[in-house]
């Protein structure tokens, strides 16, 4: 032991070292375990920071979609946005009557987009652990073939949140709003990584 | 996206509707704010308590609402009736513009929880543009 260095310190940097090289050995342990394709795919999406869902946030939005009428929620979502957003119509020049809101409130084709957008919901509620992957072919056609700013994903999501809002009342709690914002901007995020 | 006439007769219909509950109204949109939103959180740390039951988000909801109450009575000429304020949220709150946005949003959701039939997508509409040139008038003396 070097007489300069105070013991507690020599001791401190031999724990650590100790720890160090005990965690490297379990670390390519575990990594020889898990060469095989599957876990090496685990390994590098948690190293892609994978978004994580409490058992509170999990249970809060399968609640909300399972007990959701995605025929009047998706049809009031998407009219709301139209009417409120009026710049969003852009995106529907061929679906007739859009001139007031009693003409789009009463647009069967908008009727029909909002309930497709709701199922489209769906699939990531089904799917909340890999929402990326989920959205990729949609985020592509939103790009490619639609042309949508991606800006537009949050105007709709507000106007949803604040449907589900009016249709849940009080049991809209501030964590209940949390939880069902942060599903909504994880799938906005999705929707918009194809883009370039 | 200036108000219309029927915007302000809009609005000033909802404000008679809902301003009993104002201050209920704004101590939850608060709260809720400070929940979904934590960054918000940063403006309030002198507070001892941010939960919903504090009496300082309840009595700074109020104060909200105060100030939305003014902006209604004032509604034809926003930027001159909201001057002091704004000079107050310049330069001495130095709250950033983006979390107006935040937070009238959390009002709207709680419009919306609280009167379902009358928040229809045209009172939306109207609201939200208030509250939209609400924000801007608060962020006139900013810079």
């Amino acid at each position: 032991m070097s007489p300069a260095l105070p013991d507690t310190f020599a001791q401190k940097a031999l724990t650590a070292s100790l720890s160090l090289a005990l965690r490297l050995i379990l670390f390519d342990g575990c990594l020889s375990e898990c060469r095989s394709a599957q876990t090496w795919g685990l390994i590098t999406s948690t190293a892609d920071k994978m978004v994580v869902w409490t058992d509170f946030e999990r249970s809060t939005i399968q609640d909300i979609f399972s007990k959701m009428d995605y025929e009047v929620v998706g049809p009031a979502a998407l009219t709301r946005c139209l009417i409120v957003y009026p710049w969003t119509q852009r995106y529907f020049g061929n679906f007739g009557n859009l001139y007031n809101a009693a003409a789009i409130m009463g647009n069967p084709m908008v009727a029909k987009h909002g309930t497709t957008i709701l199922h489209g919901l769906d699939r990531g509620v089904k799917n909340m652990d890999d929402l990326k992957t989920t959205y990729a072919e949609l985020s592509v056609l939103h790009s490619e073939k639609l042309h949508v700013d991606p800006d537009n994903f949050k105007l709709l999501s507000d106007c949803l949140t604040i449907v589900v809002a009016a249709q849940l009342g009080k049991a809209f709690t501030a964590e209940v709003q949390a939880a069902f914002q942060k599903f909504l901007a994880v799938v906005v995020s999705s929707l918009g990584r194809q883009y370039h | 996206m200036s108000l219309t006439d029927k915007d302000k007769a809009t609005v000033k219909a909802v404000w008679a509707k809902i301003s009993k509950s104002a201050d209920a109204i704004g101590a939850d949109a608060l709260s809720r704010m400070l929940v979904v939103y934590p960054q918000t959180k940063t403006y309030f740390s002198h507070w001892p308590d941010l939960g919903p039951n504090s009496a300082s988000v309840k009595n700074h909801g109020k104060n909200v609402m105060g100030g939305i109450a003014l902006a209604v009575s004032k509604i034809d000429d926003l930027t001159a009736g909201l001057l002091e304020l704004s000079e107050q949220h310049a330069f001495q709150l130095r709250v950033d513009p983006a979390n107006f946005k935040i937070l009238s949003h959390c009002i709207l959701v709680v419009i919306a929880g609280l009167f379902p039939k009358d928040f229809t997508p045209e009172a939306h509409v109207a609201v939200d543009k208030f509250f939209c040139g609400v924000s801007l008038a608060l962020a006139e003396r900013y810079r």
